[in-house]
């Protein structure tokens, strides 16, 4: 990203520069309204920023059409408030799938093993929309990984879990990029999360990335006096 | 109250013995609010998709406009959509006046909005975070659209069962532009409106009875597939 900007009424995001490396896991932190889920939209292609440029693999992303959707297909982004689909746990995880144009048996098998992973084979024909809220979160990031992206984005994946599917989602988190290869961002407002599980933290206050680097430098030695004070949580916003 | 019940008797007797002349009449009040209705949801399915997806801010004027027409009486859409197909009318060439296919229009006109309106209130409170998903996951346009339909069903289906309620059951804009010609425009209203006139309450009762009974199977078959709004 270079130069990348989003203004509503005022300004709510400026990102002079940032670049992405494959397969680490991101933490994005900060303060409510800082601007974390507009960078992640942006990131998604889900937003047009105001002005600057996103590259993907160096190169500009296309304004709109076939380009821009096949670009979008190698992402997937899983929002703070999970919308599951008033379908089967099967069908909305095998979403992404059908969207692609897989064919029936691969999709099967797919939807099948992911589901065995996530311990929820039992509820595969059950109503997506009337699970707990855990199983939700974990049907939302299967439905995200279940066609392999490149790049997964997630807004608060455990904000109001209990720690049981808390520790359930983050070993999903960690297992994705370490057997996939699979590049996370993820944004959480819990900074311990974040130094579990992120390789690299960004921290953002008030439209701006702050400091970003390797998560234990980030919260052992931070260069920023705001950083420092957002991780011993005496920043007052 | 005997004359109530004589009617109702009698009425009883002609749908029982299957009167052809009432037999005729249902049929074409069917046939005329179903193709009427299925239009309607062609029309107003897809606008009312669009339309919620936009947000309020950047339709309001339309909003406005389409909420006016929900509530348009029928003698006016049907005084509209007679001068329409009147032979002086844009459309008169079409000779569609007093028949079928105009009674058809002038219905769809009554729908259409309904169906629209509703459509798009319930695609507005959560099309755009289902279309966000949808895209999110990597669905082109169309299938984030559909999937937006699907997830609103429920709704959808409410704004076409209030729609056919109000074509099944109105008289005016029929009455105007179909003429209530015997055997060729007259359906289940204007009847009862001419029946009651001629003093013939038997027919009008029976004719009303059958409306009400088509009206709640109709209503109930929609309402079995929507649940009620979706509740489990």
């Amino acid at each position: 990203m270079n130069g990348v900007y989003k203004k509503y009424d005022k300004e709510v995001l400026r990102v002079d520069r940032l670049e992405l490396l494959k397969g680490c896991i991101y933490g994005i932190i900060g303060p409510s309204g800082a601007g974390k889920s507009t960078l992640l939209r942006i990131i998604n292609l889900l937003t047009p920023p105001t002005g600057g440029e996103v590259k993907y693999h160096g190169r500009p992303v296309a304004a709109n059409g076939q380009e821009r959707l096949a670009l979008q297909r190698k992402m997937a982004l899983v929002f703070q408030q999970t919308l599951l689909f008033k379908d089967s746990v099967f069908n909305n995880v095998a979403f992404g799938l059908k969207a692609r144009g897989y064919s029936k048996s691969e999709t099967e098998d797919r939807v099948s093993t992911l589901l065995e992973q996530i311990g929820m084979t039992e509820l595969r024909n059950r109503r997506a929309d009337t699970l707990s809220g855990g199983e939700a979160q974990r049907v939302a990031i299967a439905r995200a990984v279940a066609f392999e992206p490149e790049l997964l984005l997630l807004d608060e994946p455990t904000a109001n879990l209990d720690p049981g599917n808390i520790e359930q989602i983050e070993s999903m988190i960690t297992g994705l990029a370490r057997e996939k290869g699979i590049t996370i961002i993820m944004v959480t407002h819990n900074v311990f999360q974040a130094r579990r599980i992120a390789e690299q933290v960004m921290f953002v206050h008030q439209g701006r990335i702050v400091e970003i680097g390797a998560t234990e430098k980030i919260f052992t030695e931070p260069e920023k006096e705001s950083t420092r004070q957002f991780v011993e949580g005496r920043m007052v916003y | 109250m005997s004359r109530l019940l004589e009617g109702l008797v009698e009425a009883f007797r002609l749908i029982i013995s299957l009167d052809p002349e009432l037999l005729q009449i249902v049929f074409l009040s069917l046939r005329i609010s179903i193709m009427a209705i299925i239009l309607a949801t062609l029309i107003g399915i897809p606008l009312g998709t669009l339309l919620g997806l936009k947000g309020e801010k950047k339709t309001r004027i339309i909003n406005k406009i389409i909420f006016t027409f929900m509530g348009m009486p029928p003698v006016v859409a049907g005084l509209i959509i007679y001068l329409i197909l009147s032979r002086e009318g844009p459309l008169g060439v079409l000779a569609l006046l007093y028949t079928p296919s105009a009674m058809i229009i002038a219905q769809v006109f009554l729908a259409a909005p309904i169906v629209t309106g509703l459509t798009m209130v319930g695609v507005r409170a959560k099309g755009g975070i289902i279309e966000e998903t949808a895209r999110s996951l990597g669905a082109s346009s169309a299938l984030a659209a559909w999937t937006v339909v699907k997830e609103s069903r429920f709704a959808i289906l409410g704004a076409i069962i209030t729609g056919f309620s109000r074509v099944i059951a109105e008289v005016g804009a029929v009455m105007i532009v179909g003429g209530n010609i015997a055997g060729k425009t007259r359906v289940m209203t204007t009847a009862i409106v001419l029946e009651t006139r001629k003093g013939n309450f038997e027919l009008a009762i029976g004719l009303g009875l059958v409306l009400l009974i088509l009206s709640f199977i109709v209503n109930s078959f929609l309402y079995n597939i929507q649940k009620g709004g979706g509740k489990n």
